[in-house]
């Protein structure tokens, strides 16, 4: 069981300590014209955890991701974050507020070199002035340099020094998810958003990739949430588990809890696994 | 065995973020520089200066400038003509309301005016994209000229409806008016060609410059990884039309001297410019010079071999002309859509292997 | 009735006349960007293209004439005879339906999957190369295009709107035969889309590209087939505009007006570029009427793109365009 006061965290099976709440969606509705894609839902996140969203296609959590990083604005319900009522905000705004994230069809810069897409994802850290750009003066050279060097370490982590000057566009796809994901952790952000970062994906790709989450999880305390449709990964991966089916939440909790959780059962797994 | 990178090894990550990371290339830049600024002065006449020369350094500004907006940022603009008349008559107004004014600062005040009206005229782009952006631009190139032709204020009343440009000296060297020679005329569009080459460079290579292409390749993702889509543009804009209304400053002040703005500045210049930067490569700083270089020699060329050489009706070679870059562009867009510099690129990756190139 | 009143409905009257022509060039637009997602620029200058092909052919003028006669220093002009205005017409359509097919095969085919902004660039780059092959095709020289259609002013309009308001209302009959030929067009374009084998497959292409394919609808052939329609909708814009301005480069400026026209009434529907081509045209005429004399002449030449471009603003889908929802 997971003790249910806000403030408190708990800790994982290994041992982790999860800290408090960092969001949570309270009643969340969103609709598209008449189509319902997100009815009703409520749940949190904690720092430090990982936390996954599942569910069939078109249950909605991709639309669920989304109004987390405010491209899309929900007509209901509230979202909290570190202890406030976000505003509507714009999505850049809330990439500002330390919130990054990868997407499910890649959507890297694909006219630029690995490096510089990299190095997008510090531009809110990045504030040398126009002048001092146009001349190449002080702070403006004096910052590429720095950034750089934070640039190399996520490059380091992610193994993909040999690419670095490669132009995006020539990668083949399970290199492009990796620097998308390096994008992403150049940003620093507290909490790290993850579309489906294993699909399409061979079974070599697969670990890598969920080698590098638990890592980024574990080496920079990063809490993540995650999107996945494959079931095997997500349960080994994740603390704890949000199941949608058309727009609705049908259960919640740890994978274990999750797995047998009767309405699960019947509606996403059809089947019972092991 | 001369181009080579192997052995230049960089120890520091400025080093490697340098304009020209080979040493080969750095040399040909420098002295590239050194031949415009110390050789060309000593040999250029009016016959150059005013065919060649002084149109390739104007145009090739205005296609950096417009290559930053189309290249870097993706935003399509058929208005540069337009533009660069609001470099012009801003340079005309203020020149004529401030006699002492330095000229310098007059051109880059026209600059800045052209800049705020690039700004305006680049508000749509905040709501629309593509081709419904360039009918945005298109807005701004017909009703700009209209004003131009039709209000007396901005000509002065002049019955003509022409401006011209009183002289103006630079360093004691008139580089305005009659009395101007191409020697000081040469020098003082280079200093700016050169000087915005320099600033564009700058802009592009940094954070501003990484907005800018990422607004380019996929503008949503753009702005959920935290570009201010609103500042990434128009500040695109802004540095494209200032680039664009220098250009117009210099090539009425420095090259006509006198232009009437539906003849000099029509949409066909707006083709022109935009055709520059196709063929000399979009997103590409030495793009907008091959591409200025191409498109003012070509026709030169072309004319002097059709209508001296062989005697052909000049409307005939006029309308070869408009034929042939028409199909250039088209080669240009299904063959290598980088252009110009895509190919030096293809040259210069073999000539690094060369002469061993396995 | 007060006089400015009854100016303000000739100059409307005329300004219908004139969307109508914008009307035909953005039909034009609207079949090739349905069925292609080409923003074809180069619409205008096909009609300019048609035109002179067509006063080529009626005159029997020989083709690049000055080309060859700036080569081989010989001075050749015409065949010396005339071909039926009918004969001329169904010889241009097969030059337009070649002008398609050679599009396709040597630009579009190989321009795949590019972006629009690239598609888009290369049209310009089309219109150029096709102004320039008109020219030394044909010649520059403005021509008259004469196609037995009745001109100068339409008594009965004239007649009728005396008996009604005491003052005459100057309308030439060319424009009113040009409108009921437009409409005619339309007509016949509705009907080909609807009932025929080849017009279900251009609207199954245009909802979706992907299904269409998949079901064994050539993509290749339905371009060939719209780029031919598209010339056949520049013939008859050519053909009205010529015959009443002469056959001229500022033919393809009107293209240029097509353009807002297609904002207004969306990129994608035939009822808005039909609509939008009269307001555009309506519009711009009596902004003229009514303030030209206050803020000055010849605000024709902006006003349709800068209605457009507040059009935009507020409506960018255009009247008649769905809402795009976008997705990551």
């Amino acid at each position: 069981m997971l003790d249910t006061k806000p403030d408190e965290g708990y800790t994982t099976a290994d041992g982790r300590q999860i800290g408090g709440v960092a969001m949570e969606m309270k009643n969340i509705t969103l609709r598209f014209g008449g189509v319902v894609a997100i009815k009703d839902i409520s749940f949190d996140i904690r720092w430090g955890e990982i936390r996954a969203i599942i569910g069939p296609n078109g249950a909605g959590k991709s639309s669920m991701l989304n109004v987390i990083s405010g491209f899309y604005h929900p007509q209901d319900g509230e979202v909290w974050y570190k202890g406030y009522r976000r505003a509507r905000m714009r999505p850049y705004q809330v990439a500002r507020t330390g919130i990054a994230r990868t997407f499910q069809n890649i959507a890297l810069f694909e006219g630029m070199s690995v490096l510089d897409n990299i190095m997008t994802g510090r531009l809110n850290l990045m504030n040398a002035g126009f002048i001092s750009q146009a001349m190449w003066w002080g702070k403006a050279a004096r910052e590429e340099e720095e950034h750089r060097e934070k640039v190399e370490k996520v490059i380091d982590f992610l193994e993909i020094q040999h690419i670095r000057k490669t132009p995006v566009a020539r990668l083949p796809y399970g290199l492009k998810k990796r620097v998308e994901l390096a994008r992403a952790l150049a940003a620093e952000p507290s909490i790290l958003l993850l579309d489906e970062p294993m699909a399409g994906m061979n079974v070599e790709e697969k670990e890598d990739m969920s080698r590098f989450i638990l890592d980024v999880n574990d080496e920079f305390n990063t809490t993540i949430v995650l999107i996945e449709h494959d079931m095997g990964v997500v349960m080994d991966l994740s603390d704890r588990v949000v199941v949608m089916d058309y727009g609705k939440k049908i259960g919640d909790g740890t994978p274990d809890e999750v797995r047998n959780n009767e309405e699960v059962i019947k509606a996403y797994l059809g089947v019972e696994h092991d | 065995m001369i181009y080579r990178e192997a052995g230049d090894f960089k120890t520091s990550y400025a080093a490697d973020n340098q304009t020209f990371p080979i040493r080969g290339d750095r040399v040909a830049y420098y002295l590239v520089i050194a031949f415009a600024f110390l050789v060309v002065p000593f040999f250029i006449n009016d016959y150059w200066a005013n065919s060649i020369v002084l149109p390739f350094l104007i145009y090739a500004i205005a296609a950096l400038g417009l290559n930053i907006l189309i290249g870097y940022c993706g935003q399509l603009s058929l208005g540069s003509g337009a533009f660069m008349a609001v470099g012009a008559y801003a340079t005309f107004k203020l020149t004529v309301a401030f006699p002492g004014m330095s000229i310098v600062f007059v051109i880059l005040l026209a600059g800045l005016v052209t800049a705020a009206v690039g700004v305006l005229f680049g508000l749509p782009s905040l709501r629309i994209k593509g081709f419904y952006l360039a009918v945005a631009t298109l807005a701004a190139q017909f009703f700009l000229i209209w004003l131009f032709t039709q209000q007396p204020w901005f000509y002065n009343n002049s019955p003509t409806g022409m401006i011209s440009m009183p002289t103006r000296e630079f360093l004691g060297y008139p580089v305005t008016g009659a009395r101007a020679s191409a020697v000081s005329m040469y020098l003082f569009c280079l200093m700016f060609a050169v000087a915005l080459a320099w600033l564009a460079r700058n802009l592009t290579r940094g954070t501003m410059g990484r907005k800018w292409m990422a607004i380019r390749d996929m503008d949503i993702a753009a702005e959920i990884i935290g570009v201010n889509p609103m500042l990434a543009k128009l500040s695109a804009f802004a540095v494209s039309s200032f680039f664009i209304g220098v250009a117009g400053a210099l090539l009425f002040g420095v090259y006509l001297g006198a232009v009437e703005a539906g003849e000099a500045f029509g949409i066909d210049k707006s083709f022109l410019i935009l055709f520059m930067v196709i063929i000399g490569g979009l997103g590409s700083i030495l793009g907008s010079f091959l591409g200025a270089a191409f498109l003012i020699v070509g026709p030169v060329l072309l004319k002097l071999l059709l209508v001296n050489q062989l005697g052909w009706p000049s409307d005939l070679a006029a309308h070869l002309e408009i034929m042939i870059v028409g199909a250039l562009i088209l080669v240009v867009l299904i063959l290598e859509p980088h252009g110009m510099t895509a190919l030096w690129r293809t040259i210069k990756e073999k000539l690094r292997l060369w002469p061993f190139p396995h | 009735m007060p006089e400015t009143l009854l100016f303000a409905m000739e100059a409307a009257i005329n300004g219908l006349a004139a969307g109508v022509m914008y009307a035909l060039v953005a039909l034009g637009f609207v079949l090739i960007f349905k069925a292609s997602g080409i923003f074809n620029f180069s619409q205008g200058v096909m009609a300019l293209f048609a035109a002179l092909t067509l006063v080529g052919l009626q005159t029997g003028q020989i083709p690049f004439s000055h080309l060859i006669n700036a080569i081989f220093g010989t001075r050749m002009h015409h065949f010396g005879f005339t071909l039926p205005t009918f004969v001329a017409i169904a010889g241009t359509v097969l030059v337009m339906i070649a002008f398609a097919w050679l599009v396709e095969r040597l630009i579009f085919r190989h321009l795949v999957n590019q972006e629009p902004i690239i598609l888009f660039m290369a049209t310009i780059g089309l219109a150029y190369f096709l102004e320039g092959l008109g020219d030394i095709m044909w010649g520059a020289e403005v021509k008259r295009l004469d196609v037995g259609l009745p001109q100068g002013m339409s008594g009965p309009i004239d007649d009728l709107t005396f008996a009604w308001f005491g003052y005459g209302f100057f309308v030439d009959s060319l424009e009113i035969w040009a409108a009921a030929i437009a409409g005619l067009l339309v007509i016949t374009l509705v009907i080909f889309s609807q009932y025929t084998k080849q017009g279900r497959a251009l609207r199954a292409v245009a909802d979706d590209h992907q299904a269409a394919l998949s079901v064994g609808i050539s993509l290749r052939f339905i371009w060939v087939l719209v780029w031919s329609l598209a010339g056949i909708v520049a013939l008859v814009a050519g053909i009205m505009w010529g015959a009443k301005s002469g056959v001229q480069f500022s033919l393809s400026l009107i293209a240029l007006k097509a353009l807002p026209v297609l904002i207004l009434g969306g990129f994608t529907s035939i009822p808005g570029a039909i609509i939008g081509g009269l307001i555009i045209g309506v519009g711009e005429k009596l902004f003229d009427f009514l303030l030209g004399p206050i803020v000055g002449s010849a605000t024709e030449n902006w006003f349709a793109y800068m209605l457009a471009l507040v059009f935009l603003l507020f409506r960018p889908q255009g009247l008649f365009g769905e809402k795009i929802i976008e997705r990551v």
